[in-house]
């Protein structure tokens, strides 16, 4: 089969692979019908994740349809068109049967830090991922669900990860109807973390970015007001000022690792690795937030320190919350908005590439050219 | 007026907002949010204990010492071989992940193993191409310029920086073997 595979930082080409097989009687395995690439892959693609190996396929958003399935699978069966969470989990360890289905215990040696993610390096249990034409799907009766016929592949692959994750991370905002609502960044994540937090009764949402075409979509897809950070001189105290001097109720950081917006740390971080991540937005939401506020974290951090400013979290008496997204709790809820039209995933997708030009799908989506929110990927068949 | 113990007013009224924004208000009740509470403890579950049947380790598979054991189920993807799987089992087996060294060594192996492929690479009929590879082929039809220039971006200061990144790995192993080779060479004339 043909898969994307990792040839070192920034580098990433198509390979011939053999077709995964079943590994373990609850395994499935799935013919990739259509991939996205994550914001979280540019993480990878930049080698700011330890233990990504050479030869690794990445993907952990991705729909398609059943090709195979093991002895002890009685939910799915072949031909069954799926749709599968980008949690790697068991549903039966302390964790997931709390409901925590993204801190699984069960399916990754590598670290007890992470759980169990597709196409996500080894320190989130070596499985490669869904950017290929087949991927192995271990415990097929408890992650992938059968997507409903009324609901397309493009609008269900960004609710394997994207979408549901905007959605949480409004959740974790702990919203009370009313609540002046700051979102950094305006990628697939930020966007729908915007959306949502109108559905919890937010007062005032303000989306931040630095790329004028993003804020666009925040405005007219969103329903947001904007701010360019890049046109700002201090971009917290801009906030402060457009919120009576106190701050945001709640922020919701939607950038992670590799922000913008101070030279030294996103060279230190991003460039150098000499931090687990650029904590530039993390830091804009601590200081953004009004004292006892909420800072939702749904950006994704490397496992090594960064240089963030606790003591003002400390001295402000926040809340933060985070977490990799429990994608298939969200779901049956988000089903519900996705099919009363409230929410349309696909509008967030604005370019579709063959799995062969997967490398140039990399560079544009993570250079942010040719007005790129999120790429598709078109695995084909031979 | 934050000096006071008002909520600064908003822009629009509660009507204006469900009014002006699709499905404003559907959550507002916590209970209808999928992720409230934290915790939804499925007593079925933990009652009956269950433990999935184990994946075969058909070759040995690193493990965190964190871990009481493999875990049931694990990845098989890209096993550890060669200098750079000797540095990382050095890490999984010695440090925690608390421990800065665990993932420092797990860096450093990954740096090693680039290296010996790309090198190894040259020896295939497919060595590594930084054209391709690199997708900046992709900026072709992607208006390269307009789309860097006609925003207000942050990271155009350093984007410059990314060929230095890819390339510049490449430039220092070819100027170590340079030197290297030079130094061979000087000592032999002596
Ligand atoms: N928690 C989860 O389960 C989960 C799931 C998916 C993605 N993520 C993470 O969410 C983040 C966003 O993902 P995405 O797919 O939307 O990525 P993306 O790259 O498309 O979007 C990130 C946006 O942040 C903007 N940005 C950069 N620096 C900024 C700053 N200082 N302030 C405000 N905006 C800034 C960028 O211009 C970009 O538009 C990533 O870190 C990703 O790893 C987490
Ligand atoms: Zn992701
Ligand atoms: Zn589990």
């Amino acid at each position: 089969m043909k898969a994307m595979v990792y040839r070192g930082p920034y580098k990433l080409r198509v390979e011939e692979k053999d077709r995964p097989r079943i590994e373990h009687p609850q395994d499935a395995v799935v013919r990739v019908t259509l991939a996205t690439i994550c914001g979280s892959d540019l993480h990878l693609y930049h080698g700011m994740m330890p233990d990504t190996r050479i030869g690794h396929t990445f993907g952990h958003e991705f729909v398609g349809v059943v090709d195979e399935v093991g002895s002890a699978v009685e939910n799915l069966k072949v031909g069954d068109r799926v749709m599968v969470p980008f949690n790697v989990y068991c549903g039966t360890c302390f964790f997931c049967a709390r409901g925590l289905y993204s801190n699984c215990h069960n399916v990754n040696p590598n670290a007890t830090a992470v759980g169990g993610i597709y196409g996500y390096s080894h320190t989130t249990g070596g499985y490669d991922g869904g950017q290929a034409q087949y991927v192995r799907v271990p415990f097929a009766d408890v992650g992938p669900s059968v997507i409903p016929d009324w609901l397309s592949d493009a609008d269900a692959v960004p609710l394997t990860d994207a979408v549901s994750t905007g959605y949480f991370g409004a959740q974790l905002a702990d919203v009370v109807e009313g609540d002046v609502v700051v979102v950094l960044g305006a990628g697939p994540v930020g966007l729908t973390a915007a959306r949502s937090a109108w559905f919890m009764g937010a007062g005032r949402v303000i989306v931040v970015d630095h790329l004028d075409f993003r804020l666009e979509k925040a405005r007219t897809w969103a329903y947001a007001e904007t701010v360019n950070f890049s046109q700002v001189d201090d971009v917290v105290l801009h906030l402060k000022r457009m919120t009576g001097g106190l701050g945001a109720d709640a922020v919701i950081d939607c950038v992670g690792a590799e922000a913008d917006g101070n030279l030294l740390q996103h060279v230190t971080s991003a460039k150098l690795k000499l931090q687990g991540g650029s904590p530039i937005a993390l830091n804009w939401a601590i200081d953004a937030v009004r004292k006892g506020g909420t800072v939702s974290v749904m950006g994704a951090y490397g496992p090594m320190f960064s240089a963030v400013k606790f003591g003002d979290a400390m001295n402000k008496g926040l809340t933060l919350r985070m977490n990799q997204t429990p994608v298939k709790r969200q779901w049956p809820r988000l089903l519900e908005h996705v099919r009363a039209g409230l929410l349309t995933p696909s509008d967030l997708l604005t370019h579709t590439f063959p799995l062969d030009d997967i490398a140039e799908a990399y560079h544009v989506f993570s250079s942010k050219l040719d007005g790129c929110i999120k790429a598709a990927v078109v695995p084909g068949q031979d | 007026m934050p000096y006071t113990a008002r909520k600064p007013p908003l822009p629009e009224t509660t009507e204006q907002l469900r009014a002006r924004i699709p499905g404003w208000g559907v959550d507002l009740d916590p209970r209808d949010r999928p992720a409230f509470p934290r915790e939804v403890p499925d007593e079925a579950v933990i009652a009956a204990e269950p433990l999935p049947e184990q994946q075969p380790e058909l070759r040995p598979r690193e493990r965190s010492v964190e871990h009481l054991r493999l875990t049931p189920v694990f990845g098989t993807a890209q096993p550890l071989h060669g200098l750079s799987g000797a540095v990382k089992r050095l890490a999984y087996a010695r440090y925690s992940e608390a421990r800065a060294a665990h993932w420092l060594l797990l860096l450093a192996g990954d740096r090693i193993e680039s290296a010996g492929a790309h090198l190894r690479s040259l020896a295939t009929a497919h060595p590594d191409d930084p054209v391709t590879e690199s997708g900046v082929l992709g900026e072709r039809g992607a208006h390269p310029v307009r789309s860097r220039l006609g925003e207000h971006r942050a990271d155009l200061s350093h984007t410059p920086l990314d060929p230095v990144v890819v390339g510049g790995p490449w430039v220092l192993a070819v100027g170590a073997a340079v030197l290297g080779v030079r130094a061979v060479v000087r000592r032999t004339r002596r």
